[in-house]
């Protein structure tokens, strides 16, 4: 009867001992997968010009249904999108806008930290989108 | 003047080693946060001062500053009354547990020292220690049940009466295991035990070793750590007794907590492994060393078992503890009449 409670408190003992797997936040960053499914971002073609082509595929698809997009007219008949909209608050990070475009438009980077103190800050628009994000806070030891 | 003097000097030892008690107490939490921390491979309170050092202060500060709330329907001068019968039950028997042989005073006060008992490494060295303990313990049991009556709140209620239930049966247990050692001791003072376990082979822990068991067991009980906190227990009671009580008053209930577990072990360290005898090192050290490893067993405890269903803890106590504790009487009693008479 006794021996079980012993061998309980000898396994207890041997994680006392353990090395801690405790990542501390804010000091220390995940380093999260290449495919990991974080903030949206706009591409563009070598030349400059924006690689969607407003075909609503991706708004559509969207089962959060969070992006809006207006589309507009080049002269040489091209469509682009004079407003693209994704409202992160409602937004799943599910992927499906990156799989259900045909162009290669829109793509999912790393960054995770998007947290903002107004709802208003995460209503990203075309050009916040077409940014690449920036890192919060530097990188100071890869855990994980 | 000349009378007044030594009362003052007595009353001058008696706080300062109430306040010591009382900063161990508030570091118990710190070391129970670690030591369960590491246990589960976590790291443990980190932030509030370098390694958390500061974060028993910050507790007590944030305690002080919350909302004091007296449940409307509650006994408002048993409610009040409760928590301070808890810490003050849980206080005072340090005043018999000897921390050190002496303290060298002699020297600096002449006569004095040793006619009012300054010398001694003790508060109060009474000739009946053990007893005064067992009763001073018992009427904790009162802090607990009237708290939990005068909540008027039925999770109080049900925890503080299995807190009573639990209490008195391991009452029982605690003071049969401790028979073994006052007959080998042959005395109720807590300073004789310790002068009686000059050596290590003399600790009582070889002599008695099933006492020390139920001992172990059983405090454990009677504080209520974890295999037996069922008077807390958060999944079915939400914490018991203690549910409707906020701020310091909670405070107060967590401070007696701890000093009871604090207690324990020094009087584990007292009765069963030579109190402040130890080679080289000053006894004070030899005392708290043993006192805070047998802290850290209790935490350890508290990492590894599960709680106990609440009538296993029950038929356990009377159905297990107390026939193998007056079994152990018995034959402490039988063994020791036998060398007394045949071998010394």
């Amino acid at each position: 009867m006794l021996i079980p409670l012993l061998q309980g408190l000898k396994l207890t003992f041997s994680y006392f001992l353990k090395k801690k797997i405790t990542l501390q936040y804010p000091d220390e960053k995940w380093d999260v997968a290449a495919r990991w499914r974080g903030r949206h971002m706009l591409t563009r073609h070598a030349s400059g010009k924006i690689k969607c082509v407003a075909c609503m595929l991706c708004a559509t698809v969207c089962p959060a249904e969070c992006i809006y997009i207006e589309s507009a007219t080049e002269p040489d008949g091209r469509r682009y999108p004079e407003r693209y909209e994704i409202d992160l608050t409602r937004c799943i990070f599910c992927g499906y806008c990156v799989e259900a475009c045909p162009k290669e438009a829109i793509e999912m980077t790393t960054a995770y930290e998007i947290s903002e103190y107004s709802r208003a800050d995460l209503q990203y628009d075309k050009e916040r989108l077409l940014e690449p994000p920036t890192p919060r806070y530097e990188l100071k030891k890869k855990a994980g | 003047m000349e009378s007044a003097f030594p009362v003052l000097l007595v009353v001058i030892k008696t706080l300062i080693v109430l306040g010591a008690i009382l900063t161990f107490v508030a570091y118990l939490t710190l070391i129970e946060r670690k030591v369960l921390g590491w246990i589960q491979v976590r790291i443990g309170p980190n932030r509030v001062g370098p390694w958390g050092l500061l974060q028993p202060l910050a507790d007590g500060a944030k305690l002080l500053l919350k909302e004091e709330i007296t449940v409307s329907s509650a006994n408002r001068v048993v409610y009040i009354a409760a928590p301070l019968i808890v810490v003050v039950c849980a206080l005072i028997p340090f005043a018999v547990i000897p921390f050190a042989k002496g303290l060298g005073l002699e020297s600096v006060l002449g006569p004095i020292a040793s006619k009012f008992n300054l010398n001694t490494g003790v508060v109060a060295d009474i000739n009946l220690g053990v007893l005064y303990i067992f009763g001073i313990s018992s009427l904790g049991v009162y802090g607990v049940i009237l708290g939990g009556w005068a909540s008027n709140s039925k999770y109080s209620l049900l925890g503080s009466i299995r807190a009573a239930a639990q209490m008195i049966s391991y009452e029982l247990g605690l003071s049969l295991s401790v028979v073994g050692v006052l007959m080998l001791a042959g005395s109720l003072s807590l300073v004789q035990i310790v002068e009686a376990q000059d050596s290590v082979y003399k600790w009582f822990v070889f002599r008695q070793p099933l006492g020390f068991l139920l001992f172990l067991i059983a405090g454990s009980a009677e504080i209520a750590r974890t295999p037996f906190d069922l008077m807390e227990c958060e999944n079915e009671l939400v914490a018991g007794y203690q549910t409707e009580y906020s701020s310091m008053k909670f405070g107060l209930f967590y401070l007696g907590e701890y000093a009871h577990l604090l207690f324990l072990s020094s009087m584990m360290t007292t009765l069963f492994f030579g109190g402040w005898q130890g080679p080289i090192l000053p006894p004070i050290v030899w005392f708290l060393g043993k006192t805070f490893f047998f802290v850290f067993v209790f935490v350890w405890i508290r990492g590894t078992y599960p709680r106990l269903r609440y009538d296993r803890v029950m038929q356990f106590g009377w159905k297990t503890l107390l026939p193998v504790g007056l079994f152990n009487v018995m034959a402490t009693a039988f063994v020791y009449t036998l060398w007394l008479k045949y071998v010394s």
